[in-house]
C-alpha cells in the first residue's frame, strides 16, 4: 500500500514466498528516512523446549529434527553433540567421518535447493524454478540432479532424506559398507562438475550494492571447515566453547515475531550461515573450493555484500562435493556402528553448522539422562535482527523504487538469508510502510 | 475439464512433508507440466486465488487464526487431502493437548501474551472434511506422487493401510523384537516407509502413525513380557503421531508408572 499525498510510503508483503515457513515483512518510510522495518513470525510456535522436558536425551536427535524438515541433520547434529557432552561420550575416527558427510548432504540439498530454487528466482526476475527452468533448462536441470545427489548421501547413510532414522546418540544404528556409499561416487563426480557450473552461473548474476559492517559469527576449528566441531568464533575477536554461548548471547522477545531475537550481549545483532563461515574459515575450504571463491571474486570484502551470499553457498557445494568424495574414499566401516554412552546427570552443550548458520542446543540431563530443561537457538533466530538492519539500510533504495520492484527488492533481500521461520519459531510476512 | 489447479498450504509443521514434493527432483518439472501449481509459496511467489481443484495441506491447527483459515480452504477447495503426521495427527506438538499449555508457553517465552495459540494442537479432519489423509513424519514422496496421479485420473490412491511389520517381513528383515529383544511398533504402524528403521537394526518408532485395526494393547503385553519398561513404551507411543487413537489410549495407561 503507497499513500504519496502525505509523503509517508508504507511497503508490506503480507505472506512472504520462497521461505520455508510463515512470515511477513513491514517497513515504514518516511521519504527515504526508516521509520519502521518488522520481520513479522507468525508462525505458530509448537514449543519444543517444553516438549523436551521429561524425554530421553537419547530421543532428542529425532524430537528436534522435527523442528525443521529442511535441515533435519542440523538438528540431529547439535544434539547429539550437545547430550554426548553432557555423557562423556566422543565420537571419532570412522564415525565422525560418517556424521561429517551426513552433513555434506544436508549442505548440498539444502544449499543448491536455496541457490536454484528460492534465491536464482529473486535475480531473474522469475516467480519460481519451474519458470526459471523455461529460459535456463540446463542449468535448472543441472541443479536437480545435484540437490538429488545431495539427497542420495543423506538418504543412503540416513535412510531417508527428510528426518533421517539411522542417526543416534554416539554413532549411527548401523554403519554403511563400504559399497553402499562407493556406488555413490560417479554421480557424486559428475555433480562436482556441475557445481563449478551452477557458481559460475550465478556470478553472472546482478548484485545490488550492499556493504555491511557487521559482526560475523561461526564456528572454527584448526583442521578443517566447520560442520560438527570447533569453537564459537567471530570476525570481532570472540572466542569461546560452546558451553558458555549463553555468557556472551541473549535471546529477546519482540512483541511482532514468535522467533526470539539472539545478540552478542553488549554488542548486539551479528551475522551467522555462509557469509560468516566463509569469513573466518575461507582458508581451511579444499584447494578446489579457494580457487573456486577466487574465480568468482569472493574476499573478505566482497563476501560482506549479503546479495553475495548465494556465491558463498555455491562455493561450499563444492566444498560440500569434495569432502563427500573424500570421506568416502578413504571409508573404512567403524568396529562398532555407535559408542554406548552410559546415563548421568550432567549439561551438555554444543554448535554445529546448519546450512543456514549456527545451530546451538543445550541440555541439562537428571542421573538416567532425562531431559530437565533443553534450549534452543535456531539460525534464522540470530539473523533476525541483521535481516531487519539490512531492511534499514537499502531502505533508500527502496524509496526510490516503484511499489512492485521495491517489494521484490525487500524480498530479495530477506531471501539472501535463506531463512527458514519453522525453524525460527520458537520466523516472516512483507509490509513496506512509507509514512 | 482444463488443467487443474494445484495449492499447497502450510499450517502448524517443520515445513518437510511439502519439501517432499521439491525433493522429487526427476518429477517436479513434470508435475507442473501437467497440473497448473497456483498456491504454493514455499516454491513460488505467482499465487492465484481459488478455486483450486486439489488443496494439499501440511500441518496441524494450533492458533486461532489457523482454525478459521482452514475453513477458507476447504470453501475454495474442490478436495483437500492432508499431508504428513501433523495435519492427519496434530504431529508432536499435539503433546500439549495432554499438559499445561500455558506452563509450556511461560518455558519458552518471556512474554507469552504476545502471542496467540490454542491449547491444543489437532489434526486438520478435526475441523473440515478431507478426501484423503497421506501418512508419515515426514510423507513417502514416492505415495505423494501416486496421489497426486490418481487425483488427476479421478481414483482413489493405491496406498495401502496395513501394518509396517508386513512390509518389514516382504524386505526380509530379521525381526528386532523376537531377536534382538528391541522395543518395535512395526506391528501396529501404518505402512509406507518401506519398514525403513528395522533395515537399519532399529525398532520402528511409529512415524506413518497406526494402522488400520492396530492393537497396541496386545504389542505391549508382549513387549513388557519381554522387559521393556513402562517409561520407555510412554515415551514410544507418545512421539509423532501421540494424539492419534490406538497409540494414546495405550499410552495413557502406562504413564507416569515406573
Amino acid at each position: 500500500m503507497t499513500d504519496r499525498t502525505s509523503g509517508t510510503r508504507m511497503i508490506t508483503v503480507g505472506e512472504l514466498a520462497r521461505v520455508e515457513g510463515e512470515g511477513a515483512l513491514m517497513i515504514q518510510l518516511e521519504g527515504e528516512r526508516v521509520v519502521d522495518v518488522q520481520l513479522r513470525i507468525f508462525e505458530p510456535p509448537r514449543l519444543f523446549e517444553s516438549m523436551l522436558r521429561g524425554r530421553a536425551a537419547a530421543e532428542a536427535p529425532d524430537i528436534t529434527s522435527r523442528i525443521c524438515g529442511i535441515c533435519p541433520v542440523a538438528y540431529q547434529m547439535s544434539a547429539c553433540h550437545a547430550i554426548e557432552r553432557a555423557l562423556g561420550v566422543r565420537c571419532d575416527g570412522a564415525l565422525r567421518e560418517l556424521r561429517r558427510l551426513l552433513y555434506c548432504g544436508e549442505w548440498i540439498e539444502s544449499h543448491v535447493l536455496h541457490m536454484t530454487m528460492l534465491h536464482a528466482p529473486d535475480f531473474l526476475g522469475a516467480p519460481d524454478v519451474m519458470t526459471l527452468s523455461e529460459k535456463h533448462p540446463e542449468q535448472v536441470h543441472a541443479a536437480l540432479q545435484m540437490k538429488k545427489t545431495g539427497n542420495a548421501i543423506v538418504t543412503a547413510l540416513g535412510g531417508r532424506e527428510i528426518h533421517p532414522i539411522n542417526v543416534r546418540l554416539g554413532g549411527f544404528y548401523r554403519a554403511p559398507r563400504r559399497h553402499e556409499l562407493s556406488a555413490l561416487l560417479p554421480d557424486l563426480e559428475a555433480a562436482r562438475d556441475a557445481a563449478e557450473g551452477l557458481l559460475d552461473w550465478c556470478a553472472t548474476f546482478e548484485f545490488p550494492d550492499l556493504d555491511r559492517d557487521a559482526e560475523y559469527v561461526a564456528l572454527q576449528h584448526p583442521d578443517e571447515y566447520p560442520m560438527n566441531e570447533g569453537r564459537i568464533a567471530s570476525t570481532s575477536g570472540l572466542d569461546i566453547d560452546a558451553l558458555d554461548w549463553e555468557e556472551h548471547f541473549i535471546e529477546e522477545q519482540v512483541p511482532h515475531s514468535t522467533a526470539l531475537h539472539a545478540k552478542i550481549i553488549e554488542r548486539g545483532p551479528y551475522i551467522c550461515g555462509p557469509q560468516a563461515r566463509f569469513a573466518l574459515n575461507a582458508e581451511r575450504l579444499s584447494p578446489r573450493a579457494r580457487q573456486a571463491a577466487a574465480r568468482v571474486g569472493l574476499t573478505p570484502q566482497t563476501v560482506k555484500n549479503p546479495f553475495r551470499s548465494i556465491l558463498v553457498r555455491g562455493v561450499e557445494v563444492i566444498y560440500a562435493f569434495d569432502e563427500a568424495i573424500r570421506i568416502i574414499e578413504s571409508y573404512q566401516p567403524p568396529a562398532v556402528s555407535a559408542i554406548e554412552a552410559k546415563p548421568q546427570a550432567g549439561r551438555g552443550a554444543a554448535a554445529t553448522e546448519a546450512p543456514r548458520g549456527l545451530l546451538y542446543h543445550r541440555y541439562d540431563l537428571d542421573a538416567a539422562a532425562n531431559i530437565l530443561e533443553a534450549k534452543i537457538v535456531p539460525p534464522t533466530s540470530q539473523n533476525q535482527c541483521s535481516i531487519e538492519d539490512d531492511l534499514r539500510a537499502i531502505a533508500p533504495a527502496l524509496a526510490a523504487l516503484p511499489h512492485a520492484a521495491a517489494r521484490a527488492r525487500a524480498e530479495h533481500a530477506i531471501r539472501n538469508y535463506d531463512p527458514c521461520i519453522s525453524c525460527a519459531t520458537h520466523f516472516l510476512k512483507l509490509t513496506i510502510e512509507r509514512a | 475439464m482444463g488443467r487443474a489447479r494445484l495449492a499447497v498450504w502450510k499450517f502448524a509443521s517443520c515445513d518437510g512433508c511439502q519439501l517432499s514434493l521439491l525433493d522429487c527432483e526427476d518429477e517436479l518439472l513434470d508435475i507442473a507440466g501437467a497440473v497448473d501449481i497456483v498456491h504454493f509459496l514455499e516454491a513460488s511467489s505467482h499465487v492465484e486465488p481459488g478455486p483450486y481443484d486439489l488443496s494439499i495441506v501440511e500441518g496441524s491447527v494450533t492458533t486461532p487464526k489457523d482454525a478459521a483459515r482452514i475453513q477458507h480452504v476447504r470453501e475454495v477447495s474442490k478436495a483437500v487431502v492432508t499431508i504428513g503426521a501433523c495435519a492427519t495427527a496434530g504431529g508432536i506438538q499435539a503433546l500439549r493437548n495432554f499438559a499445561d499449555h500455558a506452563e509450556m508457553m511461560r518455558a519458552v517465552y518471556a512474554n507469552p501474551q504476545y502471542i496467540e495459540t490454542l491449547a491444543t494442537s489437532t489434526p486438520i479432519a478435526a475441523h473440515i472434511p478431507v478426501e484423503f489423509e497421506l501418512r508419515g513424519c515426514p510423507i513417502d514422496k514416492g505415495q505423494l506422487l501416486q496421489l497426486i496421479g490418481a487425483f488427476l485420473l479421478g481414483r482413489k490412491p493405491p496406498i495401502r493401510s496395513h501394518s509396517t511389520c508386513m512390509e518389514c517381513k516382504a524386505r526380509g528383515n530379521v525381526c528386532v523384537t523376537v531377536a534382538h529383544g528391541t522395543p518395535c511398533l512395526g506391528p501396529v504402524t501404518h505402512a509406507g516407509c518401506g519398514a525403513l528403521c528395522p533395515t537399519y537394526h532399529r525398532g520402528c518408532y511409529g512415524c506413518f502413525g497406526p494402522s488400520d485395526a492396530a492393537r497396541p494393547d496386545a504389542l505391549v503385553k508382549d513387549l513388557l513380557e519381554r522387559g521393556v519398561e513402562r517409561p520407555e513404551l510412554y515415551r514410544l507411543l507418545s512421539n509423532f503421531n501421540a494424539a492419534a487413537e490406538p497409540f494414546r489410549t495405550e499410552a495413557e495407561r502406562h504413564d507416569g508408572q515406573d
